[in-house]
């Protein structure tokens, strides 16, 4: 999993501490996350079709999901990431 | 004096220090319209429906600014991929991948699909500004489209986000100084469906696609620009393989300089009715007559008299083919094909009901620019009349008689009259617009229908007032005088030609008659003149009677004051008495001064 934020804004701590959380008590051990800031690397925003920020982009398992805000409706997180049916 | 100074003031108030820059978009006859282009370093905003031509208009905007202006731009697509485009814009000869490849141009599709999002929590679209902000560095980008922004709402349902992001987004446009064109669909109530143009309010463009009548006109207006004079009617555009055509009215160049120069009808005869050197140059004609009477014969020796001169000519043909027209005009002694092959005379032909009337005046125009022909031959106006009303072909007339004068072409307009009581009547509407009209009729008279030909006006020269008869031989168009006949009916055909032969007889019959005069003159002469002898005689004679009569009379007159002097002398003594009774009337004057008489 990917996670695109735009700089270290309190959004951008708070959508990074909300996925760890998700992560850890849901996914532990199975998951890889990498958090990506598109100020820093402003090509990848065009190649992974970024456009609201913070994105969190599921590539694997298929499908492909974008779940965007700071993940703070964890109901909505786990069905993005298809742990729980919608 | 107290109430100049307060207008000065508001005068140099309302004068511009700076006006506002323009960004030239390239297209023909948006920069006429928007007197330079859209304002540079501001977001304008292109509102329309779908297939109206926003895409294309902004596509444009960048590669003619990537090519013309040396302005990068960066094109960011929310609808079409930007493989799409690409295929899209390749079909109008534009080779997009080339001009990424220099850096030119950048290309970004925006991909947002419902489907694959899950909103969870607060977010904006710094990721939008991260992607713009980079391709607008990558290749020090001047110009940036967005097309079509709005789809973002079909793809994240916060519009309370979506509104305050994108109005965000506008300012930073403006604050990075690009010129952006931002589009947009046509709202119900307000010109956008999201009202956009609340945040782009700079300028706003609105295109359209109308049908009417089942023919299709797309068409373009300024609805806002801030800070600038523009034209603010609707304008027709056109999309064709040059890209997109634009014809304002307001930039038909008025000063055109109205011409003394002279071209010839390519009738001899003709060029003689009007003051014997033909058409002004740059002038309009209108030749109207009934179906079959010579108007298109007449135009074709217009076109090919101009080809002769080494100059070129474009004929709109909206009845015949191209062929048909060489094929018929050869008939007449016209090699219209030479001309042809030599490059001076293009024949476009076209149906009129092909297209709507803004369309057509769009091709007519591109075509005038592109050939830049000398002379032009509309064959004929007649049948726009059924694309609109009176008064939209009057327009369209007057427009592209505008445009032809702006460039000095000389434009022969044919009009198809129906037969009916007043020919003038049924060209009144176009008449007033042309600058000579000449109509051919037919006369129906002896079994026979013949043609004539007559200058029903002519500005700005001596033009005849007379009839002509019109004759289509195989060695083109010969114009005969015409003969009133007793009762003032016009004799043309073989009632001319009987007319010349009774004339040619009636000149013998009076040869002889002065013949037979002139004699008995001679006659009536003689005898006076003998006449004149005898009296001359008779008076001789009477003079020396007279003169006889005379002498005796003298000599008997000196007889007698012989006899009256010797009576003196012999009265010498008595002299002086008889003075005083001479001299009697005299006396009275003497009386009046007082004087006793002597």
């Amino acid at each position: 999993m990917r996670l695109y934020v735009a700089g270290l804004t309190p959004r951008s701590m708070r959508a990074i501490s909300n996925i760890k959380e998700i992560c850890e008590a849901r996914l532990k051990g199975r998951y890889s996350l990498r958090v990506i800031d598109i100020y820093q690397q402003p090509a990848l925003a065009k190649g992974e079709q970024i456009v609201a920020v913070p994105t969190l982009i599921k590539h694997l398992p298929p499908p492909l999901r974008r779940i965007i805000g700071d993940l703070s409706d964890r109901e909505r997180v786990l069905i993005g990431l298809d742990i729980r049916p919608a | 004096m107290s109430g100049k100074s307060p207008r000065k003031v508001s005068k140099t108030r309302r004068r511009r220090p700076a006006g506002v820059h323009k960004s030239r978009t390239g297209i023909r006859g948006l920069d006429a319209l928007t007197d330079g282009g859209l304002p540079r370093g501001r977001p304008t905003l292109i509102c329309g429906g779908p297939g109206c031509g926003k895409t294309l208009l902004a596509m444009e905007f960048l590669v003619n600014g990537a090519l013309e202006y040396d302005e990068p731009g960066v094109f960011m697509s929310f609808e079409e991929t930007t493989r799409e485009l690409e295929q899209n814009f390749a079909s109008l000869g534009y080779d997009l991948s080339a001009l990424v490849s220099r850096k030119a141009l950048a290309l970004d599709f925006v991909h947002v699909d419902r489907s694959e999002i899950e909103e969870t929590g607060e977010y904006d679209l710094e990721g939008l500004f991260v992607r713009l902000g980079h391709a607008i560095d990558a290749i020090g980008a001047k110009r940036v489209v967005l097309d079509t922004v709005e789809a973002l709402f079909a793809g994240l349902s916060n519009t309370a986000v979506l509104r305050s992001e994108l109005h965000r987004l506008f300012l930073w446009l403006k604050a990075r100084g690009v010129t952006a064109i931002v589009t947009a669909e046509r709202g119900e109530t307000s010109l956008t469906p999201f009202g956009l143009e609340e945040y782009v309010a700079d300028c706003v463009i609105v295109m359209d696609h109308r049908v009417e009548g089942q023919i299709a006109t797309r068409r373009l207006r300024v609805v806002k620009y801030r800070g600038a004079t523009h034209g603010t009617s609707e304008y027709p555009f056109l999309i064709d393989e040059g890209g997109m055509w634009l014809l304002p009215i307001s930039s038909a160049e008025r000063s055109a300089v109205a011409s003394t120069d002279r071209v010839s009808t390519g009738v001899r005869a003709l060029d003689a009715m009007l003051g014997g050197k033909g058409y002004y140059r740059g002038g309009s004609v209108l030749v109207s007559g009934t179906a079959g009477c010579g108007k298109t014969s007449l135009a074709a020796h217009f076109a090919n008299a101009a080809a002769l001169r080494g100059e070129r000519c474009l004929w709109l043909a909206f009845e015949e083919s191209s062929s048909q027209i060489i094929r018929n005009m050869r008939s007449i002694g016209i090699d219209l094909e030479r001309q042809v092959r030599r490059g001076l005379l293009r024949i476009h032909a076209d149906r009129p009901t092909m297209c709507g009337l803004e369309t057509h005046l769009a091709t007519i125009q591109r075509l005038v620019e592109r050939f830049a022909p000398h002379v032009v031959v509309i064959d004929p106006i007649t049948n726009f009349a059924a694309l609109g009303g009176d008064l939209e072909v009057k327009a369209m007339l007057t427009r592209l008689i505008d445009l032809f004068k702006s460039r000095q072409v000389t434009a022969l307009f044919t009009s198809l009259t129906s037969g009916g009581s007043s020919l003038e009547a049924t060209d009144i509407g176009v008449s007033s617009l042309m600058d000579s009209w000449l109509l051919l009729r037919d006369v129906e008279s002896g079994a026979e229908r013949n043609r004539v030909l007559h200058v029903l006006k002519s500005r700005g020269m001596p033009h005849s007032n007379q009839v002509r008869e019109f004759l289509l031989t195989d060695r083109g168009v010969r114009l005969q005088t015409v003969y009133a006949g007793p009762s003032g009916e016009l004799l043309t055909g073989s009632a001319r030609v009987e007319l010349e032969a009774r004339e040619v007889a009636e000149r013998l019959a009076r040869a002889q008659d002065t013949e037979s005069d002139s004699r008995s003159l001679e006659r009536k002469r003689r005898a006076l003149e003998a006449q004149i002898l005898a009296l001359r005689a008779r008076f001789a004679s009477t003079q020396r009677e007279a003169l006889k009569t005379i002498g005796q009379a003298v000599v008997r007159a000196g007889v007698l004051a012989s006899d009256r002097d010797t009576m003196t002398r012999l009265r010498q003594a008595k002299r002086e008495v008889t003075a005083p009774v001479a001299r009697r009337p005299h006396g009275r004057a003497t009386v009046r001064g007082g004087k006793p008489p002597r």
